[in-house]
């Protein structure tokens, strides 16, 4: 049926070759889009049929709060809550499309905020010397934003280059290569301060997590990734060694090389999510980010990345954390309990996977 | 300028005490279409891996184009122009035709950003298109992932891979066999294209009626060695199958022998 439609907008090329400019069938992201769409359609119904709502509107701003039809408060919860936890699923996507997994992007997160932190406080606080800050004897107090970027930027990437020259070079499975950085991390995370929180950052670092900029970094990133995968060879080598490791090695990519630099990116975006997340929260401690990389993936899955590579998008991993974060405000709207939510989160990540698996095997069956 | 495209002289390759191919001395002129043929383990797949860099020989010498040749590896006899068609297609299910075509040696633009360097599909579309009319491949649209594709499609885009960079000398290691009647047909298609187009071309099949088709000279292996050299249209079937099961030999066969 795909086919036939795609036929019928196919123009006759040379020699007598059809080719069709358009989409040549409807794209995955598609569907998880419908799905999104769905559950919203479902929390909205809910709002206004449950006795207990009152008739609210999930979506809609219904008591002439905000000028525009939306409830804006509302829509900027839902991505807030999930900006986070997407960038670091923007460099998981990009490892499970190498037909790896990511297991260490929590405890990087953690690893790398302590660290960042530690570079980023204040001298002072509220006009007495910050003597419980980490480099009080050093004096490394007070310094401009960009130390503890950078210094948090080098211990992501330190990270996941450690991860993928193992991945690569030992031909360790990546499942192995990374659960060992995940717990390396989060004695790294710990072991930083002796387990003591990291506090007060200066003006300039609590700016960058302040308000709506973790929404701003989130979207800037997604875009700019989705051009990469889509448009730079790097992308196109990363879908191919996903698709046919072998193809790719015969084909003279690199594929150690690239491989190496998928998880040195990926773990990049944990720590930028890292100086993201501490400077939003005004602290940071040795347990941040644990389970977030079983989120990020999550969100990748929902989104239609496969887990056996080759196949999936920015574009349907941004959905996948959509629906995450309408999932967590739905079960709020509806005053339900933490718990309900949980087991619904469950339920889609299996879920999303069932549907994708039947879709594939339709869709091979009708060629 | 040497009028043979490929030379094997004493080509021998022993896998420990396993003489897998013993003094396999073999020419291909420009143009010319040769068939390799033989039992199961008769030497055929361990020559071609030889000529094709996957393996290197335990002794003897290939002269490529003129030149005395030792690839390192696959990719070192790619870059020298010789292509090769494996059983196991060595493409990426996931991408689509142009995808495949290009697959490790991209059109690109804005260079300076090196392994971000921008891709230019237009151009890659565009020869891809050229590459498919040239090989006389037909695909619905190019557009398409190749996991969907026929067996035979998929086939089709794996030769159309070794017309896009005008390669010297194109392998076939049995394209059909795992084809339907329909498929086989387009294609032998494809090998007769390549034939009026003067490339030259090794075929390995075990389908009697393709290699006279399509072939000018079939080279008989058995047991490691090269034990004929026959012309396709001077010789039958029967007399190939004689050849190949060691019911008959050539004694006195030299590459020269057969024009």
């Amino acid at each position: 049926m795909r086919g036939s439609e795609s036929m019928a907008e196919a123009t006759v090329g040379i020699g007598g070759l059809k080719y069709d400019h358009r989409k040549r069938y409807r794209p995955p992201e598609l569907n998880v889009f419908l799905a999104l769409v769905l559950i919203v359609g479902v929390f909205e119904l809910l709002g206004q049929t449950m006795p207990y709502m009152n008739g609210q509107s999930f979506l809609f701003d219904t008591q002439g709060r905000f000028n525009s039809i939306f409830n804006e408060a509302r829509l900027q919860i839902i991505i807030l809550q999930v900006a986070i936890i997407g960038i670091i699923a923007l460099g998981v996507t990009q490892v499970i499309i190498t037909g790896g997994i990511d297991l260490s992007s929590g405890s990087i997160v953690g690893a790398t905020a302590m660290i960042a932190m530690s570079f980023a406080q204040v001298a002072e606080v509220n006009g007495n010397p910050h003597t419980r800050a980490v480099f009080f004897e050093q004096g490394w107090l007070d310094l401009p934003i960009i130390v503890p970027v950078l210094v948090g930027l080098g211990c992501g990437l330190l990270a996941g280059l450690i991860n993928g020259l193992l991945i690569a070079y030992t031909r360790i499975p990546p499942f192995i290569a990374t659960l060992g950085m995940m717990v390396a991390a989060r004695g790294v995370a710990k072991w930083w301060t002796k387990g003591q929180p990291v506090s007060f950052p200066t003006e300039s670092y609590a700016a960058i997590g302040a308000g709506m900029m973790p929404v701003y970094i989130f979207i800037g990133l997604a875009v700019l990734f989705y051009l990469i995968m889509r448009h730079t060879v790097y992308g196109k080598h990363t879908y191919a060694i996903g698709s046919n490791m072998d193809a790719a090695r015969m084909s003279g990519i690199n594929v150690q090389r690239h491989l190496t630099l998928v998880y040195t990116i990926a773990g990049g975006l944990a720590a930028i999510a890292a100086i993201v997340l501490s400077s939003k929260n005004l602290t940071a401690q040795a347990g941040m980010g644990v389970m977030y990389e079983l989120d990020a993936i999550a969100m990748a899955v929902i989104g239609g990345i496969s887990l056996q590579g080759g196949r999936g998008s920015i574009i349907g991993t941004c959905l996948g954390a959509l629906i995450f974060g309408v999932i967590i405000s739905g079960f709020t709207f509806l005053r339900l309990d933490a718990y309900y939510q949980e087991m619904a989160k469950g339920a889609i990540i299996v879920g999303a996977v069932v549907l994708d698996q039947w879709r594939q095997r339709r869709a091979a069956h009708r060629m | 300028m040497s009028e043979y495209i490929l030379e094997t002289r004493s080509l021998t390759k022993h896998y420990g005490g396993v003489h897998a191919l013993e003094d396999a001395s073999f020419a291909l002129r420009k143009g010319e279409h040769v068939a390799i043929m033989g039992d199961n383990g008769a030497g055929k797949s361990t020559f071609v891996r030889q000529i094709t860099g996957v393996e290197q020989p335990t002794r003897g010498e290939i002269h490529f184009d003129g030149t005395k040749v030792e690839f390192s590896g696959p990719l070192a006899a790619r870059e020298a122009g010789i292509e090769a068609v494996f059983q196991t297609l060595a493409l990426a299910d996931h991408l689509d035709v142009p995808d495949n075509l290009f697959l490790g040696r991209e059109k690109t633009k804005w260079n300076w950003l090196g392994p971000f360097r921008r891709l230019d599909y237009k151009a890659m579309h565009a020869e891809t298109l050229a590459a498919l009319e040239k090989t006389g491949v037909k695909i619905p649209s190019i557009r398409n992932t190749i996991q969907f594709m026929s067996g035979g499609q998929r086939q089709c885009v794996a030769i159309a891979r070794t017309a896009t960079f005008h390669s010297k000398l194109t392998i076939m290691d049995e394209p059909t066999a795992a084809l339907g009647v329909q498929e086989t047909a387009q294609v032998e298609n494809i090998v007769r294209t390549l034939k009026e187009q003067g490339e030259p071309l090794i075929l390995i099949s075990h389908n009697m009626r393709q290699v006279m088709d399509l072939c000018d000279r079939i080279v008989v292996f058995r047991r490691g060695r090269i034990c004929a050299n026959l012309i396709a249209r001077d010789v039958t079937g029967e007399e190939v199958v004689a050849y190949i099961t060691g019911a008959k030999t050539q004694p006195d066969y030299s590459t020269e022998g057969a024009t």
